[in-house]
């Protein structure tokens, strides 16, 4: 069991700043989530942390080991989970459970106990005679995370896991995944860029774009407290509405960012919270069963981007019919109102 | 219907394939008026046997040429060629697509433009040099030789191939427990399987029917390889020993034919794999 220390860790390839100085700190037995789009250096922060990749310049510790220079892979006490399970195709399952163990040169009894333990919890002992390619991605996937289970590692780095399963098996797969990461409680690395898997399985996410960390957090603070509007429109489907309402209360050059699902026709809320009011002109309603994503503007308000297109998002509870091409009085509360700077993209606490 | 459709197809194409071989198989046994007559006797029918079938001219090729010698010196070549080819291409490709990074790329290509110079543009300074390493009329001369072509180009092939391996499964065996010489030696050989099978099948097909070189630097009968040894043996002047000559082409692409039945897959696997990721 161990922590992971990351300081000023930078990556370049050439022009290319993959990562640019990151500095992180990892806890013991913690599950964090590197959360990013493709090319935000994720999966370089990843492939460093094991070793894969050589840092340009930078500190990381593995506990209390700094492994940033000639440390091999093998010798960091991790294990990784590949996007695309990298099973050894002419090992068996159980060859390939055991292959660590195998180059540890553990004793044949104990690897033969060790494996059959880690293919119950996955329960794929069953499959221990087949070969990878006779398995579905699913089972792929249980015999990757068995055969990074089997090292004991003292953290396990997942990249992109569950990438590759289709979606009704992917929500099965993140919650064994927590289940079985709160059993054990390793620390663990987990990068995707989903957020969906970020907020479910993560204790913190680190949001990444660019080579930076934007923002480290639990899933509510990054959620509800975006530190800019990169993270408040990453993160959250629909993402965060933003707004310059030219508001004369409000500092200049002000946006006011608020959530879809807060953003509701005014008749909803009660008559003591405390609400800004908006005129909304609808344009089209989409009904998506447990919701209706309400597409619009925000009209009157005079300012420059007003015009942009403003998403509420209804749950089914709400049932008032809301015409297309009208203008309707929504509300959001205010506690839930943000305000970023809209030069900067920063949070600004009014 | 379709299914017609697809073995009427599948059936003209063997009879494409197959044919050389049915007119080698015939042309060997026929006895010579037969091969002979349909040049002045219209009414003669070329692709049945009008006379008996003779075993003349497998006597005249086994019997008064060196045939089984060239067959067992051409082992030898290709045996040693394949050998060599192996040895230094599937490392060289695979530090190429692994290790060296954007260059490898770069060095593969210029590589891979060796194996583009023609052998008729080589084989004076070639010459030159195998009379300075005293090789002249041996076969050492072509199994030092013949690796020029063949490394080139299934370096190139071995790189191709490799880029199309995900390199995750070596990084993960790094992560296991290996180190980076013990992953190539022990988990990357088994990866590369179809690339190492079709450098040898290759290199085997490119020393077969390699001729310029084995003109240039050998002359005594004995140290000929088959595709030398026939052509000079039985083309005499301009009489073509055809019935020994298909003989001597039938005997040796039998057993190449069945050889590469019996890797086609995997050999079509490596061969596709450089092709199309190269």
């Amino acid at each position: 069991m161990a922590g992971i220390e990351i300081r000023s860790l930078r990556k370049h390839f050439g022009d290319l700043h993959a990562v640019d100085g990151v500095d992180l700190s990892i806890r013991d037995g913690e599950f964090l989530v590197l959360l990013g789009s493709s090319g935000s250096g994720k999966t370089t922060l990843l492939r460093m942390i094991a070793g894969l990749e050589r840092p340009t310049s930078g500190e990381i510790h593995i506990g209390d080991q700094r492994v940033d220079g000639d440390v091999p892979p093998r010798a960091r006490g991790i294990a990784m989970v590949f996007q695309s399970y990298a099973l050894y195709p002419h090992r068996t399952v159980f060859q390939n459970i055991a292959f660590p163990l195998e180059a540890s040169r553990t004793p044949r009894k104990q690897i033969e106990e060790k494996v059959r333990w880690a293919a119950d919890m996955f329960s794929i002992t069953r499959y221990l005679d087949r070969y990878p390619r006779q398995l579905s991605g699913g089972e792929r996937q249980r015999v990757a995370l068995c055969r990074a289970l089997v090292r004991d590692p003292k953290v396990f780095l997942l990249d992109e896991p569950l990438a590759n399963l289709d979606a009704k098996l992917r929500n099965t797969a993140r919650d064994d995944l927590k289940r079985f990461q709160r059993q054990i409680q390793t620390t663990t690395v987990y990068v995707t860029h989903d957020q969906v898997e970020a907020m479910g399985l993560g204790d913190r996410i680190v949001v990444m774009e660019r080579g930076k960390v934007r923002q480290i957090g639990t899933p509510q603070e990054v959620y509800e407290d975006p530190v800019d509007t990169f993270v408040a429109t990453f993160v959250g489907q629909p993402p965060m509405n933003l707004l310059d309402t030219g508001d004369p209360s409000l500092p200049p050059r002000t946006l006011t960012g608020f959530r879809p699902e807060h953003f509701l026709p005014k008749s909803v809320f009660g008559a003591a919270e405390d609400l800004r009011t908006f005129r909304f002109a609808v344009r089209r309603v989409e009904y998506l069963g447990s919701d209706r994503y309400v597409y619009g503007s925000v009209a009157g308000s005079g300012a420059p981007a007003a015009d942009a297109t403003i998403i509420a998002k209804l749950p089914a509870t709400i049932a008032l019919a809301i015409p297309e091409g009208e203008t309707h009085e929504f509300a959001v509360p205010r506690r839930a109102l943000r305000y970023f700077d809209l030069d900067t993209g920063l949070r600004r606490k009014t | 219907m379709k299914r017609v459709a697809l073995y009427a197809a599948a059936l003209g194409i063997i009879a494409f394939a197959g044919f050389p071989f049915y007119w080698m198989l015939i042309t060997a046994f026929k006895q010579n008026r037969d091969l002979y007559v349909g040049a002045s006797d219209l009414s003669h029918i070329p692709w049945i046997f009008n006379d008996p079938p003779t075993l003349d001219h497998v006597k005249l090729l086994f019997g008064q040429t060196d045939f089984p010698r060239w067959v067992l010196n051409t082992l030898v070549v290709v045996v040693a060629v394949g050998v060599i080819t192996v040895a230094v291409a599937v490392p060289a490709g695979y530090s190429l697509a692994r290790l060296v990074g954007r260059w490898g790329e770069r060095m593969g290509i210029g590589i891979f433009f060796t194996y583009l110079i023609p052998p008729t543009l080589l084989f004076v300074p070639f010459s030159r040099l195998i009379s300075l390493l005293g090789l002249q009329d041996s076969l050492g001369a072509l199994i030092l030789i013949y690796p020029t072509m063949t490394i080139p180009f299934c370096t190139w092939l071995v790189m191709g191939f490799l880029r199309s391996v995900p390199w995750e499964i070596e990084e993960q065996a790094m992560i296991d427990g290996y180190s980076r010489l013990e992953v190539i030696l022990k988990v990357a050989p088994r990866l590369i399987v179809p690339g190492i099978l079709t450098v040898v099948v290759f290199s085997f097909t490119l020393v077969l029917q390699e001729f310029v070189y084995a003109l240039t630097f050998i002359s005594s009968v004995n140290k000929m390889t088959v595709s030398l040894g026939v052509p000079i043996a039985l083309v005499r002047g301009d009489v073509y020993h055809w019935g020994a000559l298909m003989a001597a082409a039938l005997f040796t692409s039998i057993p190449l034919a069945i050889v590469y039945n019996a890797f086609i897959d995997r050999f079509i696997q490596g061969f596709t794999m450089g092709a199309v990721k190269g």
